[in-house]
């Protein structure tokens, strides 16, 4: 004690009260207004300006895809052989295909079939591993076991292998039916990510203090831990999305996705302009790029939400 | 200490010379908006070889910072803005990058919080503990093995040769923590950083580690700087000294002296609710009488209400009137069957024949070490756990024989309230909606009166009503710790489970639950059954103590009768344990 | 660890009965006739139609179809197609070929993938990450037939680099530029994979104790950093060996790669159920046993894993 006293600066120090105030201990901070975890990401995504490109672009997409009258005047189904890739002109800005069709509006009007098949064939997967994975996840035991070998079954037929070995077998290849196709072999990375997701919460204290309040089994699953586990699934759901639509395009191209005489579609047009790619590349370009372009929308949206939903970005 | 591999180098040390030297140092954080946001403000601190000071504080005190920012460790955007640190004269904020690599580890040596995360996953243990060996030059290869042996018996792990080839998954929490102190003191620096080096222990390998610590770095002429948010702890192991608050050094000096005579405000606050050096509950014995009375009457009151638990159960045996001990708890067991690396399930016994009985108005603590089955007792309590063996009874009715409807108005009566505050509320729903939940899942009055209630419950925990809005991510640790105790209380339960529910909160603020919990108790008649590991505060609130130790009940006695009188050898070890226990405070406050 | 073997592997039998039937019942169980459609546009004799019905066992219940169809799996006798060709040998031929492509494409994305996502993760927020992710972004989305046509008309035919086509022998150096497209995808999400792990590791508790040993910031990043986020990139690499043979349909169509993706379609376009059902077949037990491979590997690369 004597030797410490010897040392310099090392003497009793208080600090002035007035520099350092006391606050109350644990009081509410009222500055901020109120958000839960929702309203908080959202307040950081649309800041976003990754999600706010990728939104319009959407928004814009769904808006052609329902009124696709409103953008092209031309009937994409009206051709003329006699105008096989002709080039650009007055009224057909983006000229026209092999078989005479104006690109400009096949491009306006195949965004229907991709947009259809990605939202069905989402909404499928979502419903089906979404509820396959949550209540495998959930109740465990037996039925846990069971629900992932038949998930792990189907998820070892690649997304792309399933559906271009199974396509064939339909002779009428509606919007319905590559939307199905697609979703049998979709399905279980959903369900993968739901279930590790409600595993990660079904044991969270939040649940049991509902079950001590008296929560039945499934007023919990459906109240408190399918709310939390959503967001993982929101993101794969919007990624998924895209790659449907690329899916559709790939079997298109392959031609033995959706019915090109019946459906206009931008992967039967890249398909139909193959033949002639090297002396006319710009019959691809128009369908190859607004392809990719909606493709990459959602893939970008999805990687917004993925940010504004991480739960390590998200403060305690 | 069996061999000492070799002390600080034997260079002339003047020991009236500061071997660090923090001047007006300010740290500063860039927040998302790009603006500085002060970390640690104005803060001064000196060290002198040899000797060990502490820093005293809340969480968010800037107490780590400051260690951090001693070896450019800050994490994210955090930046040194003003000030020096001196270091043997040498001022390490102007220090480049590629010569802190010298510094760190050589000169100073870090042994961080938390020893969970703090060792890399897929190295061996003998990989990491040489690793600091070779990087600071003191040996290689078959050597560098051989030292690493050596430090780990040094820190005190037995067997050293095979903790060598081992990974840290296949170590405890107290085992890790003695590696981290091995590789903190590998290359025998002069300081030693110690950064809550115990906070995630037991306190009985808290206290082993610790005095092992102080030991080695005694032995080695090592100056420490310990970071804690425990006074006692850090009165009793440092000579000097240093508060923080909210980024400020409000109070250092001598440590006896800022216990025995605080003056800033903030530590004066800090001294009075410290757990481990605060004395008994407060209340007299004609008040806890009172509470026992009152409890009695709510209860008669309740069955004459809606008629008894057991009238309701109609699978319970003969039906008991409302009784003087609420909980019996008989016999109770529970076994696991634990599926490890192999085929068979090996069977753990979490509880092992445990009985003892909780008085109507009254708290019982249940205090153990991890893993001492005090959880899994509170899980089998609250029939969240059906027991292998033994039964629970509430009111006389073993409640593991209730119907579902029989099982729906038990969980009315009896409410938990856990831990971790982050983590009991869900992050999805509103304040006013988790306090409406139990209202709205047993179907109590209607919209309008449910609000009432959660105005009234918000008010009973002193939280603003405004606050029914907000989400639990929007409030503190203490604050979401007060929405979980409305919540319990909304359905007017008459025991309430406490499973370490102040546990992960600030002194200051643990102090303010723990007088909530006890006006509540006394103006609503209830009646706890406290889970602890921290004999602390057991002092504080509880009535009646069981010691659980691996499974089994070694000790069940009031209060008093087991702090003053311990008849196990272990509740005097865990006595022992609470930091600044041995802390006698001449002319008491 | 053999605890973790075993159970894996048990748990890998069902899965493979249970995707062979998958397999078969999505070839012949779904409507349409094989037999009829062989015929193209004229119908088949009768007797013709029953002689080849009995031959491919199409006349039999379904479960005994499968049985017989298992049994030639498990012995490797894929049987002939209608063409009369031994199945096997159109596989012996086609199968080298897509290994190739796909090793090479794994390599590609494996080594650049790590070595950009690396960089990536250690600048975080700097220009060379922000330009990476937007770049990955637009090569994940862009469909693969789409790059491969770029490709194509530009390296091809335009600059005339490399040739257009690949030739029946299909060499390791004409494979390289459809590898690439190949693997290109993969390779984004290699890239994104390694710096969203080299990211998180560097927040590390463990990363901060490492620095402060005394590590100079290499040792830091090579021993610690890089070592831990490799784990999850070389179990997506594994896994996307199967994948990458089994999605080469398109990228051999386009280059005109004699491979299995190739085979394969020119089946489907024929209607050629045995033959179908082989390839797919064999591709899928393909995907699961690299998948059991990933596993085990997982266990080699964490520790942690082979307690469970």
């Amino acid at each position: 004690m004597s030797e410490t006293a010897l040392r310099a600066a090392q003497t009793r120090f208080v600090a002035d009260l007035e520099e350092t105030p006391l606050a109350t201990t644990d009081q509410v901070d009222e500055s901020t207004p109120p958000g839960g975890l929702w309203l908080e990401a959202w307040r950081t995504l649309r800041r976003r300006p990754l999600f706010i490109i990728s939104s319009v672009i959407i928004l814009f997409l769904i808006v052609l895809a329902l009124f696709p009258g409103l953008f092209a005047t031309q009937d994409p189904t009206h051709c003329e052989l006699q105008n096989s890739l002709l080039g650009s002109t007055s009224g057909h800005p983006f000229g026209f295909d092999v078989q005479g069709c104006d690109i400009y509006s096949r491009v306006v009007y195949g965004a229907r079939a991709s947009v259809s098949v990605g939202v069905l064939s989402t909404a499928i997967t979502v419903l089906v591993g979404g509820v396959i994975g949550a209540l495998a996840g959930f109740y465990g035991g037996w039925l846990d076991a069971v629900l992932a070998r038949l998930t792990d079954i189907f998820f070892s037929v690649p997304l792309l292998l399933g559906a271009i070995t199974c396509m064939q077998a339909f002779p009428d290849k509606t919007v319905w039916v590559v939307a199905l196709v697609l979703a049998v072999f979709g399905w279980p990375q959903v369900a993968r990510i739901m279930r590790g997701s409600v595993l990660s919460v079904r044991n969270a204290e939040y649940v049991t203090a509902a079950t001590a309040l008296g929560a039945s089994r499934a007023k919990n699953l459906l109240r408190h831990v399918l709310p939390n586990a959503i967001a993982p699934v929101i993101v794969i759901a919007t990624v998924s999305l895209g790659a449907f639509i690329g899916a559709e395009a790939t079997l298109s191209f392959l031609g033995i996705g959706l019915n090109p005489a019946t459906t206009v579609s931008w992967g039967g047009d890249i398909n139909q302009a193959q033949n002639v790619l090297r002396s006319n590349p710009s019959v691809l370009l128009y369908p190859a790029a607004a392809l990719s372009l909606t493709v990459l929308s959602f893939i970008m949206l999805g990687d917004a939400v993925r940010e504004a939903l991480d739960p390590k970005s998200r403060k305690r | 200490m069996s061999e000492i591999i070799s002390s600080t180098r034997q260079e002339f040390v003047d020991p009236n010379s500061p071997l660090l030297e923090i001047i007006d140092l300010d740290v500063a954080f860039k927040s998302a908006q790009g603006r500085d946001v002060p970390a640690v403000r104005k803060a001064n601190l000196v060290v002198y070889p040899g000797q060990t000071v502490a820093i005293v504080g809340e969480s968010g005190s800037g107490k780590s910072t400051t260690a951090h920012a001693i070896i450019d460790l800050l994490p994210g955007t955090g930046r040194v803005t003003g000030g020096q640190i001196l270091f043997e004269g040498r001022d390490l904020t102007k220090l480049p990058a590629k010569e802190f690599v010298g510094i760190r580890g050589d000169a100073i040596g870090l042994v961080p919080q938390d020893p969970m995360s703090n060792l890399n996953p897929v190295w061996k243990i003998g990989y990491q503990v040489a690793e600091a060996l070779k990087a600071n030059g003191r040996a290689k290869g078959a050597e560098a093995k051989r030292q690493a042996a050596q430090l780990l018996t040094e820190a005190g792990l037995g067997d050293a040769e095979r903790r060598l080839k081992q990974y840290p998954h296949e170590f405890s929490g107290g085992m890790r923590q003695r590696t981290l102190i091995a590789i903190g003191l590998a290359a025998r620096p002069k300081l030693l950083i110690a950064d809550e080096p115990t906070s995630a222990l037991d306190v009985t390998v808290q206290r082993q580690i610790l005095d092992h610590l102080e030991t080695l770095t005694t032995e080695l002429g090592t100056a420490v700087l310990l970071i804690t948010h425990d006074l006692g702890l850090a009165a009793e192991r440092a000579e000097h000294l240093v508060v923080m608050y909210r980024g400020q050094v409000v109070e250092s000096g001598p440590a006896r002296e800022i216990l025995r005579d605080p003056q800033h405000p903030y530590t004066r606050r800090l001294v009075a609710s410290a757990p481990s050096l605060a004395s008994r509950r407060a209340d007299t014995a004609a008040a806890r009488a009172e509470v026992v009375e009152r409890a009695e009457q709510v209860a008669d009151a309740a069955a004459q209400e809606g008629g008894t638990l057991a009238a309701e159960a109609a699978s319970g045996p003969a039906a008991a009137a409302v009784t003087d001990d609420v909980l019996t708890i008989e016999n109770l067991t529970k076994v696991y069957k634990i599926r490890g690396a192999g085929p068979r399930a090996a069977e753990f016994k979490a509880v092992d024949d445990v009985s003892f009985t909780v008085r109507r108005g009254t708290t019982t603590a249940v205090v153990g070490e991890s893993g001492s089955g005090k959880s899994t007792l509170a899980q089998m309590v609250l029939r969240l756990q059906t027991p292998t063996a033994g039964r629970v009874l509430f009111d006389g009715v073993d409640v593991n024989g209730f119907d579902r409807k029989a099982q729906f108005a038990f969980r009315r009566r009896v409410q938990p309230i856990f831990q971790n505050p982050y983590g009991s509320l869900d992050p999805t729903y509103s304040i006013y909606r988790t306090i409406e939940e139990p209202l709205r899942l047993h179907r109590v009055g209607d919209k309008r009166s449910r609000e009432a209630t959660v105005r009234e419950m918000l008010d009973r925990v002193s939280l603003p009503s405004s606050v029914m809005r907000r989400y639990p991510n929007e409030l503190s640790g203490g604050q979401r710790q007060r929405v979980a105790i409305a919540r319990a209380l909304a359905l007017r339960p008459e025991v309430v489970v406490c499973d370490e529910a102040v546990s992960a909160l600030d002194v200051l603020v643990q102090a303010q639950i723990l007088a909530l919990l006890s006006e509540l108790q006394a103006e609503l008649g209830l009646t706890y059954l406290f889970i602890t590991h921290d004999l602390a505060v057991v002092r504080q609130i509880a009535d009646r103590v069981c010691v659980m130790q691996s499974g089994t009940l070694v000790e069940h006695a009031d209060t008093e009768t087991v702090f003053e009188h311990p008849q196990q050898e272990y509740t005097q070890a865990l006595l022992n344990a609470i930091p600044g226990a041995g802390l006698v405070l001449s002319g008491d406050r | 660890m053999a605890w973790y073997v075993g159970r894996r592997v048990l748990q890998m039998i069902p899965v493979f009965f249970g995707a062979t039937l998958l397999v078969y019942a999505l070839v012949f169980l779904l409507p349409g006739d094989p037999i009829a459609a062989l015929g193209g546009n004229r119908p088949l004799a009768p007797g013709v139609a029953a002689q080849l019905r009995h031959q491919y066992h199409l006349d039999e219940s379904f479960f005994q179809q499968y049985l017989t169809y298992l049994k030639g799996i498990l012995t490797l006798d894929f049987g002939t197609s209608y063409s009369g060709r031994p199945v096997t040998e159109v596989m012996a031929q086609a199968f080298p070929v897509t290994i190739r492509l796909a090793l090479l494409a794994l390599l590609f994305e494996g080594v650049f993938g790590i070595g950009a996502g690396l960089i990536a993760g250690l600048r975080r927020g700097g220009v060379f990450d922000a330009t990476l992710l937007v770049a990955s972004l637009v090569v994940i989305a862009v469909p693969i037939f789409v790059i491969g046509f770029v490709v194509q008309i530009v390296f091809g035919v335009k600059l005339g680099w490399i040739n257009p086509t690949v030739g029946p022998e299909a060499s390791w150096g004409q494979l390289v530029v459809p590898a690439l497209v190949l693997g290109s995808i993969s390779f984004a999400y290699v890239l994104r994979l390694t710096r969203d792990s080299v990211t998180e590791n560097l927040s590390a508790d463990w990363v901060r104790t490492a620095t402060a040993k005394g590590l100079s910031r290499r040792r830091v990043v090579s021993t610690h950093v890089l070592r831990n986020s490799l784990i999850p990139v070389v179990t997506f690499l594994g896994a996307d060996l199967g994948a990458l043979m089994a999605g080469a349909i398109v990228t051999e169509g386009i280059f005109n790669i004699p491979g299995v993706g190739h085979a394969l379609y020119q089946a489907i376009i024929r209607g050629e159920g045995p033959t179908v059902v082989s390839i797919v077949t064999v591709l899928v037990v393909i995907y699961i046993l690299t998948s059991l491979f990933v596993d085990l590997l997982y266990a080699v690369l964490d520790p942690r894993i082979r307690y469970v």
